[in-house]
């Protein structure tokens, strides 16, 4: 093995899934060429995100969440450095200034900082008992909390907002969750697997307050309750602050790297200072910032490749949804509301709680599937979401793709699948 | 009470399998059926019955699928203030007996009329005919067995003097040479053919079958002769020319029993004067009628079968004749392996023929000479009797129509639907003055015509008494379910009704075995040979002999009632009774008649407006009007809708394809079918099955379009061979209903119900798509759990609704018509319990993940085997015969009429590569 110096050297700002995905890929690709250092604001080991709400359920430990162990780093002669955010960027230096006031300097320097909870601009939102749900940290402040009793409330009715109301219910907290839109995961699901949703969610023992606008949190020293536009007072012991997520680019913005929600990449994820790439939930890619794991899981794949030499470019995600949430497996990909010119399918069993709704463009000579919703039972998710990744005309099986993967021939069903995410 | 007393049910379930004959074909097949004691019972074919030693075709097999109540009527009903209520048998009897009473009084006796039906027993046959020619005073008793073989009738009659089939179903076993000439015998008659194949394989038997349609029979032909309709007396007539110019007639034969043969040979060479003509009128090559004329002329064992297709022409018993002629020509008649054998079509045609149950006949193969119109009066001691010939079904239902018969009881038939311009008969009964209807279904389209008294009649199981097959053996229908609800017998009911109007002494009968004595003994009275028909020996049978009577053919003639029947030959080694081969026929002079046909044709030509001809007829699975047959769910899954089969020359010409929808059209009525093309056919006609009626299918009543043009002899109508047109019915969706209760037919413009094990289907076309479906299924199962596919861009729209437990309850298909959902894979789902979550998908999928979408139509009704399978096994062995399939899937094991499918299945594979 060659000496470390001789390799070039890639800092890795950011120690989320993106930056993992893109360890493995590059280690992957090309093992001895580059020397790689990730650099973490976090003190953990890269860790699962998805799972933060499994952790809050008390369904799986800590430990399960880490996504590489100690050693797997080690293999690889990766050299983290956790728990030591990075304070600025110096592209003119190529190097990285963190907060205990060391500095690195780099060949390539991979952003991958991630997102941040937003905190709503209310009265009250500094009080004591007012968490938000976004990382390690705060399951561990909502599990100290979170006790028999309890009252918590979750302002956001999106994926972040489900879960955490969830695990505080799981953990027997009378919970509520109240919602701006009218209905819940209005990104994700159309109107029906919202109402089956909620449905879901109730019978969990959560109310849900839809169309329901925040006004203040009010306490005296501490969270007492939570004020609604209309007036109502819910008493409340907890708030879970879970109204989405802002990209985490003031570090490229302060560096004068180009941003606008996130920092500005093109197809190969390189920013406009040269040897500056951006992936993930930080990076904004043709004017989409996507905050879900797998279009990072891409980026961090193309990334690699182009840096080992392979070549490839990014051309954007089709957005996808598939998760558990409050129990219940949803799936949402492309342009599931449809639109002018699209026809759908819809396939529904509310006895058993299941739905599927799946929305095709024809342009006469062929019909493609351009969006699918998928609530209770996801399974055929990423069969789906293949063919509206390839195109492909699936006429022939329309009458049976709604039936899922088993129900269609075998040309269209054995399709190439992308890799779990 | 006076019905015959069943076995307690805890008896039944423990007595031994009860020995009855089966209620469908004239092949009178003796059946084993064995109790559950839960009104069902298990179904075998009887190894000691001489007519099918143990074998039963696929609809004989079906028999226990078809003993439940859920459609029997089980109550007389009376119509108070226009709606039908329940009515005690006091009540609707009565009204019965006011009706003729009053109707008789005002306009005659000639103005009630008795349908009946060759379903019927001896027994009830002899006492509504006693009952209407002795003692309403008129000979206006007829049945649907005139639609059937009536020119049978009249051709034994104008040949030999009387109604007398002389041979006997082991002369198939004996024969050389069976020509089946109109008899789709392979479906029709499937354990006889089975029999005929058993002896082919035996023998060498060679098979010439003479049909305008290449049917499953046809297949199984040395050589098929595909006959122009109704010019099968052509060739018969050049056989005779034939056999005259090559010397092979029996001159002694002719000359000891026989008149008539030169004026038979000069309208035969009128007709057929050589091969060319004789090739030219019946459109079949002069080769093959050569080598027919040829097998015939050398084979002197020979043995010519007839049926419907002779029958049901307006010139049916001149073909009868023609045929006869032959076998009198060459002496081969009443001896082992040959002569003219008439199949009949229903189980007890010939007892009806018996009993006299016909308006042309008086009684007991007499007629109405004064001599004995006086005889039988004297027998029954009758106050009116009739002295002439009454009206036959076709011109019955004419003077129904017109008003001259007021009042009319039907019993053990569907008219509405089988006879000839149906929807005329449906409307002419609709606006009798009195019409009274002995049934024991609630629903038909007779029912449906307005009925003022509706009698629950006993079904097979419960019916006690005779039936007698087509070589005159007489068997007993004997119970072995208790009579439901209050059905009874209809006998009795025609004897209530004798009492009522005055009779009590003429209608003192207790049991049927008291009506069989008087039948027997009526047979015999001052016949001394002068009649064919004579079971005198069977007349002093008490209660209990009558009850263990075995199978036995006619005549019996009783030493204390009469001399020996002269002619009849002796009892052979299988105890055979044959007529005829030494004379003695029952002419006045003893000698038979040869007859001179008449130069035929259909009764109608086609023409510009109505192009194609209607053949029509019965399919291998169904029985008659489906009231019992359509119960099962096996019977169903041959042949699920009406069709249409035309020949793909002729479907192509109009634009239609397999399972389009085509409408037919006569000046009479029109019918909705799928279409069938294949090369059953000939070019320019088509054939369609009589079974479907307004109870079972949307618009398939094929007997609307029949002109009913009738034979002059016989009165037959003539059904195969009517006028029609044909155009694609372009309905833009198609799709299936499947239902675990009985239902209300959809609300389509085309449906057909097939009985499914565990529920119904029903095929469903409409021109309303998936939104439309979606309403409606909402709105007729919105109580119970719904889930529902809908693609409506698509055109498809599927539901499935759940019961309490998670059972299907019903499940709806639709659509776009060119690729009409089907139910193969999913109607099994009616029978099982609650599904789990991969079964309801399954179920709205319309079929298992990761299976092919249907495993085809079922071949094998007997064993229920699909196609798939059978076509599974030929690709996995290139080698597998018939015998190889049937020892691995049984299919074809049983009745074997599925036997011609599974050879066309062999052939149709594609070669190994």
């Amino acid at each position: 093995m060659s000496t470390s110096l001789l390799r070039e050297k890639v800092v890795i700002v950011g120690n989320g899934m993106a930056a993992a995905k893109f360890c493995e890929e590059l280690t992957a690709l090309a093992p001895d060429r580059f020397g790689l250092t990730v650099i973490g604001a976090e003190p953990h080991l890269a860790y699962n995100r998805v799972l933060l709400s499994s952790l809050l359920a008390g369904e799986v430990g800590a430990d399960d969440l880490v996504l590489k162990d100690a050693g797997w780093w080690a293999a690889r002669g990766i050299e983290l450095k956790l728990g030591t955010p990075v304070a600025a960027v110096d592209t003119d230096a190529r190097q990285v200034r963190l907060a205990d006031g060391s500095a690195l300097g780099y060949g390539k320097l991979v952003l991958a900082t991630g997102s941040s909870a937003i905190r709503l601009p209310l009265p009250g939102m500094d009080l004591p008992g007012v968490l938000t749900f976004r990382d390690m940290a705060d399951v561990g402040a909502l599990l100290a909390a979170a006790r028999p009793g309890l009252r918590a409330i979750v302002i956001g009715g999106g994926l972040l907002g489900l879960e955490a109301a969830t695990g505080l219910a799981g953990a027997g907290a009378e919970t509520a969750i109240i919602h701006l839109a009218d209905r819940l995961m209005e990104r994700q699901l159309d109107a029906r697997a919202g109402a089956l949703l909620r449905q879901a969610v109730e019978a969990r023992g959560i109310a849900v307050h839809l169309d329901a606008s925040t006004q203040a949190i009010e306490g005296d020293g501490r969270v007492e309750g939570l004020r609604l536009a209309d007036g109502r007072l819910l008493p409340a012991d907890l708030v879970v602050v879970a109204c989405g997520v802002r990209a985490n680019a003031d570090l490229a913005r302060a560096a004068g790297i180009g941003c606008h929600r996130g920092i500005l990449v093109d197809d190969g994820l390189a920013t406009d200072a040269a040897d500056v790439f951006a992936l993930g939930e930080c990076a904004e890619h043709r004017g989409q910032v996507y905050g879900l794991v797998e279009p990072a899981y891409e980026q961090a794949r193309v990334l690699a490749r182009r840096l080992a030499g392979a070549g490839g470019a990014y051309a954007g995600s089709v957005l996808a949804t598939n998760l558990k949430v409050s129990g219940v497996h949803v799936f949402s990909a492309g342009d599931f509301l449809g639109a002018e010119g699209t026809q759908e399918m819809v396939l529904a069993d509310p006895g058993l709680g299941l739905y599927r709704r799946l929305v095709l463009r024809s342009d006469g000579r062929a019909t493609r599937l351009v969006g699918a919703v998928l609530f209770g039972d996801t399974a055929d998710g990423l069969f789906y979401l293949d063919l509206m990744r390839s195109g492909r005309d699936i006429g022939p099986e329309r009458a049976a793709l709604a039936f899922g993967r088993a129900y269609v021939a075998p040309d269209l069903s054995t399709q190439s699948l992308p890799e779990a995410a | 009470m006076n019905a015959p007393v069943p076995l307690a049910l805890t008896e039944a379930a423990v007595m031994p399998a009860v020995r009855t004959t089966c209620p469908y074909c004239g092949v009178g097949c003796g059946v084993l059926a064995s109790p559950d004691g839960a009104g069902g019972a298990a179904v075998a074919g009887d190894p000691e019955h001489p007519a099918n030693r143990g074998r039963l075709c696929s609809k004989g097999s079906a028999l226990g699928e078809t003993l439940g109540l859920s459609t029997r009527l089980l109550t007389p009903m009376l119509r108070v203030d226009g709606a039908l209520e329940v009515a005690s048998w006091d009540a609707a009897l009565g009204a019965i007996a006011d009706a003729f009473r009053r109707t008789i009084e005002a306009h005659g006796p000639d103005a009630v009329a008795i349908y009946l039906s060759g379903q019927l027993l001896t027994e009830d046959y002899y006492a509504a005919n006693k009952l209407a020619k002795g003692f309403l005073g008129t000979a206006n008793v007829d049945t649907n067995s005139r639609l059937c073989m009536a020119s049978s009738v009249a051709g034994h009659k104008r040949a030999f003097g009387s109604d007398t089939v002389p041979g006997v179903y082991a002369d198939l076993d004996e024969a050389d040479l069976v020509v089946l000439t109109g008899s789709n015998a392979a479906w029709c008659h499937p354990v006889l053919f089975r029999r005929l194949e058993a002896a082919r394989a035996r023998r060498g038997t060679k098979l010439v079958v003479i049909d305008p349609r290449r049917t499953a029979t046809a297949e199984e032909a040395d050589l098929f002769l595909p006959v122009a309709p109704g010019m099968d007396s052509v060739l018969f007539a050049g056989l005779l020319v034939h056999l005259a110019d090559i010397g092979a007639l029996d001159d002694a034969y002719v000359a000891a029993h026989t008149s008539g043969l030169n004026a038979a040979l000069a309208g035969a060479r009128a007709l057929a004067p050589d091969l060319a003509t004789v090739a030219a009128r019946t459109g079949v090559p002069a080769a093959d009628v050569a080598r027919f004329y040829a097998l015939f002329t050398a084979t002197e064992r020979t043995v010519t079968c007839y049926s419907q297709g002779v029958n049901q022409s307006a010139q049916g018993t001149d073909k009868v004749g023609a045929i006869i002629n032959c076998h009198l020509a060459t002496g081969r008649i009443g001896r082992p392996g040959m002569g003219p054998f008439s199949l009949t079509g229903q189980p007890n045609a010939m007892g009806g023929r018996e009993v006299g149950g016909l308006a042309n006949q008086l009684a007991a193969h007499m007629g109405f000479s004064p001599a004995e119109v006086d005889r039988v009066r004297r027998f029954w001691g009758a106050p009116n009797m009739a002295t002439r010939e009454g009206l036959k079904a076709v011109d019955m239902m004419a003077a129904v129509a017109d008003g001259r018969i007021k009042a009319l009881w039907v019993l053990g038939t569907n008219p509405a639907v089988s006879l000839p311009r149906a929807d005329g008969v449906r409307a002419a009964l609709s606006r009798l003055d009195f019409l009274a209807i002995s049934d024991n279904v609630r629903a038909n389209d007779t029912l449906a015509c307005r009925p003022h008294v509706l009698l629950p009649a006993l079904a097979w199981g419960e019916k006690d008494g005779t039936v007698t097959n087509s070589e005159r053996r007489i068997s007993r229908q004997r119970a072995f379910l208790d009579p439901p609800g209050e059905a009874q017998p209809d006998w009795w009911a025609m004897a209530q009704l004798g009492r009522r109007l005055g009779h009590d002494a003429a209608f003192g009968w207790c049991s049927a075995a008291e009506v069989f004595r008087e039948h027997a003994a009526l047979s015999a009275f001052e016949n001394a040979g002068s009649r064919d028909f004579d079971i005198g020996g069977l007349a002093g049978l008490d209660d209990e002999a009558f009850d263990r009577m075995a199978p036995q053919q006619w005549p019996v003639v009783g030493p204390a009632l009469g001399p020996a029947l002269g002619p009849v030959r002796a009892p052979g080694e299988g105890g055979e009774k044959r007529f005829f081969a030494e004379g003695g026929f029952f002419t006045p002079d003893r000698r038979a008649r040869f007859i001179v046909p008449a130069d035929p044709a259909p009764a109608a030509g086609t023409d510009a407006a109505y192009p194609l001809r209607l053949n029509t007829g019965r399919i291998r699975d169904q029985w008659h009007t489906m009231t019992r047959t359509g119960l099962s769910p096996r019977l169903g899954g041959h042949l699920p809708a009406p069709f249409v089969e035309m020949h793909p020359e002729d479907a192509r010409a109009l634009g239609i394809a397999a399972g389009d929808l085509v409408r037919l059209t006569s000046p009479h009525g029109t019918a909705v079918l799928e279409a069938r093309p294949g090369e059953g056919p000939r070019r320019g006609e088509v054939f369609a099955p009589i079974h479907w009626s307004g109870s079972t299918a949307a618009e398939a009543r094929v007997n609307a379009l029949i002109a009913g043009a009738t034979d002059p002899f016989s009165g037959q109508p003539e059904s195969k061979a009517t006028p029609v047109r044909a155009e694609k019915l372009a309905l833009a969706y198609r799709g299936f209903l499947l239902a675990r209760e009985a239902l209300a037919p959809p609300h389509a413009a085309w449906w057909a119900r097939v009985a499914l094990e565990g529920g119904e289907g029903w095929l469903i076309a409409d021109e309303a798509g998936p939104l439309a479906w979606r309403t409606r299924m909402a709105a007729r199962f919105g109580a119970l759990e719904l889930s529902e596919f809908l693609d409506a861009e698509g055109g498809i729209y599927r539901a499935a609704a759940y019961d309490g437990e998670g059972r299907l309850a019903a499940l709806l298909s639709i659509g776009p018509a060119d690729r009409a959902p089907d139910w193969a894979a999913v109607k099994e789902l009616l029978t099982v319990g609650g599904l789990d979550a991969a079964g309801r998908r399954a179920a709205l999928a319309g079929r298992r993940a990761g299976a092919a979408s249907s495993c085809g139509a079922l071949v094998c009704s007997c064993f229920g085997v699909p196609a798939d399978p059978i076509r599974a096994l030929i690709a996995s062995e290139p080698a597998a015969d018939v015998a190889r399939i049937g020892a691995v899937l049984k299919a074809g094991t049983n009745c074997g009429s599925c036997v011609p499918e599974l050879k066309r299945l062999i052939a149709s594979a594609p070669l190994p590569v």
